[in-house]
């Protein structure tokens, strides 16, 4: 079947009154962004619904991408005729022919036909009849149920055109973006943290990242990584950005401290701080890490609470109850597992201890970070050598700078 | 010397030349490695893969760099075969393919494969129907050429790949790109390709350069083990600077694809017209074939003979394809067109290159006219 358009129904914010057309613009502008990539393909607001028509493109392809679209429930594609009686019939029928092989003796259908365009000369109820009966005639498997049927054909009349739709695929819903604020996303190479930075878009935050590398500890290829780990969030949300801290001095610091099990506590609160005040600069208000409850010795629920004590900003671990199998299933699900399976080393599993305390003592962490007198100078430091990058979605990365003193001319390519 | 012979090589882009030369020298790193050295080489790769991916309209994850068409054409073909043989063991392709194709599926013949020759008609077309017609439930693949390298005869690709992806979805669907990349649109993905081979010294890039197009979710079982280098379908170290030539060069090529084909169809036109009015020649290509390349016949006269007065007047061009120009057998390819032996074995190869002009063209009427002159008195004789 060669479709015509999607229509996107809105999801369960539908019901807040008066943020509605906020929310809905905050659907727009995401959709808007996720189409970049296809030209030709335009959008319409209706109320209460959004559709995209394909203008040539695969209907499979566009629903594989707005089903990522935060806020969206189900997609349907549609296929456009006329609003003539005969050209409504002839294409419910080829409709139905294209669900051939599902039916079964006794699969049960319904028409529901949805009178918009109130001139049309028949009713939705003589609709109904006048669709159904050639659909029955055609497939004597089908039985008519109105109540509960297998198969609901729809039917929307309108001055311009019929719609015919009968698939509903469900899309992500949740918020649409950002209509819950802002938060920083603590990103690392591994599984966890992009999805927990995804969880969070989906509850309606606008996400920016933060990554933490160690030149030249750390390959550039980690960083690179990291960016493409980015980009893939920002297939889902149309544009992320990206703040990359250099971590290097703080983190050499640490492991001349001959406390040894105490290092990933300290580095974890320092990561927090220079976070803190990246979100403080970018308006945002949380923080979000890939925390899940007793994973490593990092996410005990002791080390939890002496690590989130160094910031005062609400610290949001949408992962923190989730098995393992879960969160790496949902990470193939958003496409970020084959980037987060690489094997470069980054700053996290760099100089990590024999044997790390699950239990550290806020009180002895304290002490030794007020011996540091440094400490606070180096934060402010790597807040202040920051870089930041925007992605978009379905683009290249853009250059950042390089550490190796990398010399690639533009002019080769 | 005037050289008209692009569909055997061309003379690489000399932007392309001093990139690689310049690469060569400052990023001699293995792409494998971790340090400094391996990163900029591969980071150099991820800008080429992407370059290539941008030129196709593909993912650049679906780019798998090859030494050149020969390997991108084995790949696809044998490896294709190998991966799905318990989906059946049916092959489609046509009489008409190159050396790298047919003499691929001529291995899988002896390995007990089962392979669908199709036949052409007397222009070198194979219908849609042709190869719908040949489907069966244990085909595996279907293998075309886009554009054929001997008469420059266009397949329908795009619409055999829309009719396979609707009535086959399973059937892999392969199309050799080599002559239409540059010359012609080339849009695998829309086309409803699986697999999609070129070569970049076909398009003023570097000899021993090459990929092949893999749609996401295809898997192929690789023909050089040994490394995890594309994805483990080809194994060995990638050649960067070429493969930047590549990239380069297929930029350029398809930003140039339209004013080539242009400019190349009002040249060709012009030839085709006056080897119609030399007496004694015949030619074989139609004017709705690619616009690069002219195939005709001198019967009566050896083919290598007419080449070699050419050339002693300042032209360059070829018999058959260069890959088998060597042989002495007559040209599969007219044979399979309905040809007779006589003409198929005295085809010669007009090809042209996005720098031939009108004096250019002038030249090579001229000598096409003085050749036949020359050769006259022994028409027959050979």
């Amino acid at each position: 079947m060669k479709y015509d358009m999607l229509l996107l129904r809105f999801g369960e914010f539908m019901l807040k009154g008066k943020n509605r057309a906020r929310f809905e613009k905050t659907i727009i502008t995401q959709v808007r962004a996720l189409l970049k990539p296809y030209p030709g393909a335009s959008l319409r607001k209706e109320f209460g619904r959004l559709y995209v028509d394909l203008g040539g493109h695969s209907h499979t392809e566009l629903i594989a991408v707005l089903k990522r679209v935060f806020g969206v429930m189900s997609i349907s594609p549609v296929k456009v005729t006329p609003s003539v009686l005969e050209d409504i019939v002839e294409t419910a029928v080829a409709f139905m022919d294209e669900r051939e092989n599902e039916f079964k003796e006794g699969t049960t259908f319904k028409v529901n036909t949805r009178r918009v365009w109130k001139e049309y000369p028949h009713s939705s109820h003589e609709m109904n009849h006048m669709v159904g009966s050639p659909i029955l005639r055609k497939f004597q498997q089908l039985r008519v149920d109105v109540r509960n049927p297998d198969i609901e054909l729809r039917v929307e009349i309108r001055d311009q055109g019929t719609y015919i739709f009968n698939e509903v695929i469900p899309a992500v819903g949740g918020f649409p973006l950002g209509t819950n604020g802002k938060a920083m996303a603590l990103l690392s190479g591994g599984i966890d943290s992009p999805v927990a930075a995804w969880a969070s878009m989906r509850r309606g935050l606008e996400v920016e990242c933060v990554h933490f590398y160690s030149y030249p500890f750390t390959s550039q290829r980690a960083k690179e990584k990291v960016i493409d780990l980015a980009r893939a969030l920002a297939d889902h949300a149309g544009t992320i950005k990206l703040h990359l801290v250099p971590f290097t001095e703080i983190q050499t610091a640490f492991t001349q401290l001959g406390q040894d099990n105490l290092i990933i506590t300290l580095m974890r609160r320092s990561m927090l701080r220079i976070a803190t005040k990246l979100a403080e600069r970018e308006r945002a208000l949380a923080l979000i890490t890939g925390d899940s409850l007793g994973q490593v010795a990092s996410q005990t629920l002791p080390s939890m609470n002496v690590i989130g004590r160094a910031t005062e900003l609400p610290l949001l671990r949408p992962l923190v109850m989730m098995d393992k199998q879960e969160i790496i299933t949902m990470s193939k699900q958003i496409g970020t597992y084959d980037i987060s399976i690489l094997p470069y080393e980054d700053c996290c599993t760099l100089f990590v201890p024999k044997s790390p305390t699950t239990n550290p003592n806020l009180r002895i962490v304290d002490k030794i970070e007020a011996t540091m007198s440094h400490l606070p100078e180096w934060v402010d430091e790597a807040v202040a050598q920051t870089e930041t990058i925007v992605l978009h979605a379905g683009e290249a990365a853009p250059a950042t700078s390089d550490n190796t003193g990398n010399e690639i001319k533009e002019d080769w390519f | 010397m005037k050289y008209f012979d692009y569909a055997a090589t061309t003379p690489p882009d000399s932007d392309v030349v001093r990139t690689m030369a310049e690469i060569m020298e400052a990023h001699y790193g293995n792409p494998s490695s971790i340090h400094g050295y391996g990163e900029r080489a591969d980071q150099l790769l991820r800008r080429a893969r992407c370059g290539c991916a941008a030129a196709l309209g593909v993912k650049p994850e679906e780019i798998v760099f090859t030494s050149g068409a020969t390997e991108s054409n084995n790949l696809a073909i044998k490896g294709a075969a190998l991966r799905y043989q318990t989906r059946g063991k049916h092959l489609i392709t046509t009489a008409t393919e190159h050396a790298s194709v047919y003499e691929s599926f001529l291995q899988l013949q002896q390995w007990g494969w089962e392979v669908t020759w199709l036949p052409v008609d007397s222009d070198g077309r194979v219908s849609t129907q042709q190869v719908m017609d040949a489907i069966r439930p244990d085909t595996v693949l279907v293998s075309l050429m886009h554009v054929n390298n001997e008469t420059g005869i266009i397949h329908p690709v795009a619409e055999i790949g829309k009719r396979l992806k609707s009535a086959a979805p399973r059937v892999l669907f392969h199309v050799d790109g080599v002559q239409g990349f540059g010359k012609l649109e080339a849009k695998p993905a829309s086309w409803g390709a699986d697999l999609y081979s070129l070569s970049a010294h076909k398009i003023r890039g570097p000899k021993g350069a090459g990929l092949l197009y893999v749609r996401s979710g295809v898997e192929l079982t690789p023909l050089l083990s040994g490394g995890s280098q594309e994805q483990g379908m080809r194994a060995g170290t990638e050649n960067v600077p070429l493969l930047v030539g590549m990239a380069k060069a297929m930029r350029l090529a398809a930003e140039r694809q339209l004013a080539f084909a242009e400019r190349a169809t009002v040249l060709r036109d012009r030839i085709m017209e006056t080897i119609e009015t030399i007496p004694g020649l015949k030619l074989n290509s139609r004017k709705d074939g690619a616009p690069h390349i002219i195939h005709f016949s001198y019967p009566g006269m050896k083919a290598e003979v007419a080449l070699h007065t050419l050339e002693q007047l300042g032209i360059i061009v070829s018999t058959q394809s260069a890959c088998s120009s060597r042989s002495a057998e007559p040209s599969r390819v007219l044979l399979a067109m309905g040809r007779d032996a006589a003409s198929a074995s005295g085809g010669l190869r007009i090809s042209l290159g996005n720098e031939h002009t009108e004096e250019d063209v002038a030249l090579l009427e001229q000598a096409l006219h003085q050749m036949v002159a020359q050769l006259r008195p022994l028409e027959r004789r050979m």
